[in-house]
Parts: C-alpha cells; structure tokens; sequence
C-alpha cells in the first residue's frame, strides 16, 4: 500500500515537462487524482470552479460565497504542495446549468444537471482556461476510462462497474476526450480511499457527495421555488381517465415514478406517470402504466461511427443508477434517435440521458424526449410527455 | 525561483524594525491597565505608540483609537456616527459598502466619473439642504486604481451643510501625506498592514468634539471606547509602521519612477494598453493595466505560476477574483474591467521587480500584442 501508483497520462517524454490541470471538487475523489498525479512528478495545478453562491444555496445569508469544498480543495492542494486557484464561474453556471435545470423542472422533466455542467462548464470554459496556462491536459476525479483507440480516442465505464460515472459523460466530444484524463477509472473505490489515507489527505474521510451540488440538502422544490417565484401552484391528481384523486401542493414537488408523498391509497401501488405542469396536473396510475419500450432521444452526442445497422445490439442506461438494458437503434433524423428496448423498462423520464454502450464503451447518448408505452391497450400508439404533449395526455 | 511581490495594495512586508519592535513587545507581557510596574510598561509602549500614529495623520494622541483594523475602524465610524443617512462613493471598499446597508436605512452611493472621481456637485445634491442627519465616507485613495480623491474640497461641502465626513485613509500612509486638520475630516481610518504593519491592528482618529459610542464594550479600555486588553504587540508594531511611513514618504519618489517605468514598459510592448487614472492624481505605487482580450484571473495565474504576486478585482476570502465593482462604477465595460489587473509596490519594491514583471509580461502578452493587432486591423 505504501508502494507509489503507476500512473501514465500518456504524454511523450517526462513527467516534469508537462503541466496538469486537475479540476479539484474538494471531494476525496479529485483530491486523490491530483496528489496521484503529483507524486507521479508532473506539474500540478489544482482549479476548483466557484459555480454558485453557497451561502444562497443553503439558504444561510452571511456564510462565505465559497462552501467547505472550495475550503478543503485548498487545504489539500497546500498539503500535496501545488498551487490552486478558484475560477468563478457562477454567471456561466447559472445561465448554463441552474436555469436550464429550473426550466427542464418546469416542463415537467427530471434534469440532469450534472451532465450539462460537464458538458457546458467543465469540458468546455475550464478545459480552455487550461490551455491558456499552458496545460498539457485536464484531469478530473471521474469514475471513467479514456483511451486512444485506432480511430481516435474512446470513452469507456470505469472498471469498478459499481463507482463508474460514464453515465454523466457522454456528452463529452472527441476532441475534448483527448485532452481529458481519469485516472481514477482503473481503480476501485476502497484504492482511493487508501490513497486518500497514504497521502494523509484533510479529505480522506470526508463522505461521497449524493446530490447536486447547489441542491445540498436534496430539496429541488425549494430551490425550484426560489428560481421561479410562484412555480409551486397546487393542482389537482387525476388517474389516466382524468379522475380526481386528490391534491397536490405544486407539480415541482413531483418526479415521474415517484411513489411515496402522494398521499392516496389503492388496492395496488400508485405511481406519477406524468406531469402536465401547463394545468397543474400530476397523473398516478399503476406500475404497469409506467412501462415503456420504445425511447425517444434528442440532441444526440456521438463518439463513434454513425452508421450502423438496425440489429446492432447496444446497451442503453436510462439513468443514473441504470445497470442497462438491451436495446436496438435508429436513427430519426441527424440528430435524434429511437432506441427500441428488448424489455420494457419502468418510469423512464423525460429530461434524463439515455446512455448508449457497446459493452463498456460510451458510443454516444441524448436526452430523453418521449416515451413510447408498452402496455398498448391502455395507451394505444400514443407518445406522451413534454409540455407540448398536454393535450395528449388530458385525452388519456 | 525567486519570487516577486507587487501586491502591496492587499498587504504589505512587515517592515523588519517593526518585526523587532513586535518581538521586544512580546516579552512585556504586563496588562497596560495594571497598577504595577509591568503594568506601566506595557502602558507606555501604548502611549508611544499612540503619539506615532497621531504624528502620522496630523492629529492629538487623544483622537486615535485602537482597533483591529481598517475594518472595524469603518464599521466603529458608522456606528458611532449618531446620523441616519449615509452618503457615500460607488468606489468603496467592501468593508465600507456591506457596513454601509447594514448600519444604515438611507444610503445614498455617489456616482463617480470615468476617472474614477468623486464629483463636488453631486456630493452638494445627495446631501441636500440640511446635512445635519447626514454621514458622508468616501475614501482618500482607491485600492484597485489608486486614484485619489479631492477629500478637502468634498469635506468642505459636507460640512457646510452640517453633514460629518468620514474618510477611509487605509492606502494613504506612507503613499501620500496625510493630515486631518488640513483635510478637516472627522473621522478616519487606518490600517497597520497596509504600511509596514502587522496584521490585525489599526485606528480609528476622531475628531475631538465627537462623541462616538462604542462597538465593543468591556473594561472601558481606549478610554471606553473599545473594550478588551490592548494588543501590546500589534499596537507597538502600528506605532513604528507610522514613524517609519512618514520617512517613507521622503522616498516617494524613487517608488513612483518605477512604477512609471513599468508603465512605459508595458505601453510600449502594447500599445493597446490601458492604464486607469492615468491622467489624474494617483497613488504613486499603483499601477491599474487593462490587457484587452486576457481574462483577468488568466493573468494573475500566469504571473503568480512566473512567480510573480499580482491581483485582479477584489479577491472575497475564497480566492476567487469578483468582477471589480471600481471599474464597473467607472463605466469600464464587463470586457474591460474583466482583463483588467493590479500591480502595487512599496517599500521594498526594487528595479529587479519590475524587469522581472515587465518579461514575464512580454513572454506571456507579447504574441498576443500582435495578433490583437491583427484582429483590429481585419475589422476596421
């Protein structure tokens, strides 16, 4: 264990010719890739991006700007002897990530902030101050593998399967993969805690992050509320024939699948199905009503070849904490493709990414649109969700 | 890699007979309000003390009062004050404009010019007819720009309208002479660390028909005025950062001459520079550069990555780099102000300093002097 990593950037020549962003959370995560990156003799810069008014998001005016993250990243750049700087980055982040995660919420969708952050903020505005300080490449504390493949450089999962973050990357574009680096990706957990411990890092026991950043405390309708006054307007719950349920207190305070906090009892489980946050509608309906096979994806971000036949079998993750499915692809359009699962999959949501896999490489991915249902008898050939779609769904 | 400080803005060296000063203090560790012998030794390093920062702004050893800082000696100003408007620059430090709207329900914020000036006639205006409810605390020379602003002429108006005049001096000692009683102010503000001094000690000089309530009560310490055990080193370090800001002063000049330098430098490699408050009285240390086209936070990065301690804005205790709120006031364009940096240099500032900025400056900016040329030429 006190043995030092073999770590390899895969930049030609020595170590100390080449200088490192390491994009620093103040996590374990991050702190451990650039104390690994350090030892490993490159020169290190440490960049922790201020994204929002912490005092704001906690809703405690009168605490610093920056949180305890900004704090520990610094702590452990002093420790690991590199130099760091915070990048302010909140005017971006808001109209970037925050603003579109209230309006995604506002459609009725489940955002994924974190994605867009990666995409508009980290792989984009930090990954060319990086370059204007003359850095070789960017590392980030990610879950992930990249690799130069004979067609150019290759998205992969982590190798521990059950830390991998891929899921949140896919819309990364090639030219931005060859300048990342995540050389946690080969690792399991437990090795970066160990790490973390070794190197006697302030952040060593510090816990995982769970949530959104600028969410701490898990609560999306306050925050929502507080984006846009007035979002939380209550409305009725209504089954798929439009029955009256029950009340609810605002469509923000519901996410599609959601099962507990409905407040209505039935012989079997009640689930929210939809949401039509035009009249302030939330559907429940059964578990079977929130089955869907067919998936409509947007704004797709491709990392390989385009072309590809109908029976090419790929895996799709459709959130998160999706293990994946089976699924067939066509394309709809340049940009946009139908993803046909070989099992149907519960409360898929609009507003997620839907992932696509050749076993662990990342091909590509888009946002879930719409949603075609499995069970054709109560829903027959009709494509639901989006705010666009209310009429549809009034006629359930 | 030798390192190069020209930030002397935000702080500055400890000077070394202050460090000295501070360490004999140290071993006097008797309680300035204690009756015996240790006691009066301790006092007497306060009293001296006092008469140094006193000869320093021109006023009675009576009129200074301790503090921990520039501040406090803000925030006491303001609570002391006894007047329910406060009227004050768009400039301000933010130590001045965060006590401002919270001390105060009616705050009026002057506007200032592209030169970054108070103006006499709109300070006449906000205050109105009767001043006799009315604070006025706009400050004697700009961190971000050092330009230094007209406070006898604006004092004046204040006070013929009845109105008290607070001025924040913090970048004043050792930079430019200050006396209040020909400033005819009322109140203002010091800092030790921003002349030589420790860190953690400064003054507040009052006049002396003022009658001010405290911030801090205790064992009616400073004549009441701030409570808590004095700070024997602290005040012992200020007291010799004066006496030695006023010989500072006699070499005032050889500071200037390489700032000037350093600007020359800079406007000839790039033309396309620009300076703020060139052309008005500045502090003589402070050199405001606009590098059109490179992020501010890029530049201090790279400068401090060289070696080399420079700033942007006003960095909040995170580090991170604000858009500066001076330049916004200014009418400098977010563009402008964003690439804009500070470079300030003092006592122990040399020649040495400035090559090294001046080639680190032309390595890093140099290609991009041309290609912003470039670009301009394309578009006109």
């Amino acid at each position: 264990m006190s043995d030092n990593v073999h770590l390899d950037l895969g930049l030609e020549g020595p170590p100390r010719n080449h200088r490192v962003v390491v994009a620093m959370s103040g996590g374990v995560d991050s702190s451990v890739t650039a104390a690994l990156i350090k030892e490993a003799g490159y020169e290190v810069i440490g960049i922790t991006l201020q994204l929002y008014d912490n005092g704001t998001a906690t809703g405690r005016p009168g605490s610093c700007c920056a949180g305890q993250d900004i704090h520990d990243a610094r702590r452990v750049a002093n420790q690991i002897q590199i130099p760091h700087y915070v990048l302010n980055y909140q005017d971006r982040f808001k109209e970037a990530v925050i603003d579109d995660f209230a309006d995604s919420y506002l459609r009725g969708e489940t955002p994924l902030p974190c994605v867009r952050c990666n995409e508009r903020i980290k792989f984009s505005d930090l990954l060319t101050a990086s370059k204007n300080l003359g850095a070789k490449v960017l590392a980030t504390g990610h879950y992930a593998r990249s690799s130069l493949g004979s067609l150019g450089p290759e998205l992969h999962a982590a190798k521990d399967l059950s830390r991998d973050q891929s899921y949140f990357l896919f819309a990364t574009q090639k030219n931005q993969l060859s300048y990342l680096r995540f050389p946690l990706g080969v690792f399991p957990k437990e090795f970066v805690r160990e790490q973390a411990k070794r190197f006697n890092l302030p952040v060593a026991k510090k816990p995982d992050s769970q949530d959104i950043c600028f969410v701490p405390d898990g609560n999306y309708a306050k925050v929502i509320e507080k984006l846009r006054p007035g979002a939380a307007q209550p409305g009725l719950i209504v089954d798929s024939t439009g029955k009256r349920l029950g009340m609810h207190k605002g469509t923000i305070n519901y996410t599609i699948g959601q099962r507990r906090g409905l407040g209505i009892s039935g012989k079997e489980p009640i689930y929210v199905t939809s949401i039509d946050p035009l009249k302030h509608l939330v559907y429940v309906g059964t578990r079977e009503e929130l089955m869907a096979d067919q998936i409509l994806i947007d704004d797709v971000s491709w990392l390989t070849n385009r072309n590809f036949d109908k029976d090419y079998l790929v895996k799709v993750r459709i959130r998160s904490t999706h293990k994946g499915t089976p699924a067939n692809l066509s394309w709809n359009g340049h940009n946009s493709l139908i993803v046909k699962l070989h099992q149907p999959e519960f409360a898929t949501s609009a507003g997620q990414a839907c992932v696509i896999y050749d076993g662990t490489r990342v091909l590509g991915g888009g946002w879930i649109s719409r949603m075609l249902r499995a069970n054709s008898k109560i829903l027959p050939s009709r494509m639901i969700n989006r705010s666009n779609e209310t009429e549809k769904i009034r006629n359930i | 890699m030798e390192r190069v400080y020209l930030d002397y803005n935000a702080t500055t060296p400890t000077k070394p007979e202050v460090i000295k000063v501070m360490t004999e203090a140290l071993y006097e560790h008797g309680n300035p309000s204690s009756v015996h012998s240790f006691g009066r030794k301790a006092r007497e390093l306060v009293e001296n003390s006092r008469d140094s920062v006193a000869e320093l702004v021109g006023a009675n050893a009576t009129d200074i009062i301790f503090t921990s800082g520039g501040t406090e000696s803000n925030n006491m100003a303001f609570a002391a004050s006894g007047r329910r408007r406060l009227v004050l620059s768009a400039i301000e430090h933010p130590s001045i404009l965060t006590a401002a709207s919270q001390k105060y329900s009616d705050v009026t914020i002057l506007p200032v010019s592209q030169d970054g000036l108070v103006s006499l006639n709109e300070l006449s205006e906000a205050i109105g007819s009767d001043g006799s409810e009315t604070l006025v605390s706009i400050m004697l020379a700009n961190n971000e720009t050092g330009v230094v602003e007209p406070i006898k002429e604006l004092a004046n108006v204040a006070h013929l309208k009845g109105a008290l005049f607070h001025c924040d001096a913090v970048q004043g000692p050792g930079r430019i002479p200050i006396d209040i009683r020909n400033l005819h102010i009322d109140m203002l503000s010091i800092s030790g660390h921003k002349f030589g001094g420790p860190k953690g000690i400064g003054a507040l000089v009052i006049s002396p028909q003022l009658q001010i309530s405290p911030l801090i009560v205790g064992g009616g310490q400073e004549r009441g005025w701030r409570g808590g055990t004095e700070n024997i080193s602290g005040i012992a370090g200020l007291g010799k950062a004066a006496s030695l800001a006023i010989l500072d002063l006699e070499e005032i000049d050889r500071i200037r001459e390489l700032r000037d330098t350093l600007e020359s430098r800079i406007e000839t490699m790039c033309p396309e520079v620009n300076i703020f408050c060139s052309d008005v009285a500045r502090l003589p240390n402070t050199s405001s550069l606009n590098m059109p086209g490179v992020q501010s936070d890029t530049q201090v990065i790279t400068f401090d990555l060289a070696g080399i301690a420079i700033s942007a804005g006003s960095a909040c205790s995170s580090g991170k780099v604000e858009p500066s709120h001076v330049l916004n006031a200014m009418g400098a364009m977010p563009s402008i102000s964003g690439c804009t940096i500070r470079v300030s240099m003092g006592w122990n500032s040399n020649i040495n300093d400035i090559d090294r900025f001046t080639s680190v400056w032309k390595a890093t900016f140099g290609g991009l002097s041309n290609k912003y040329r470039e670009s301009v030429s394309k578009t006109s």
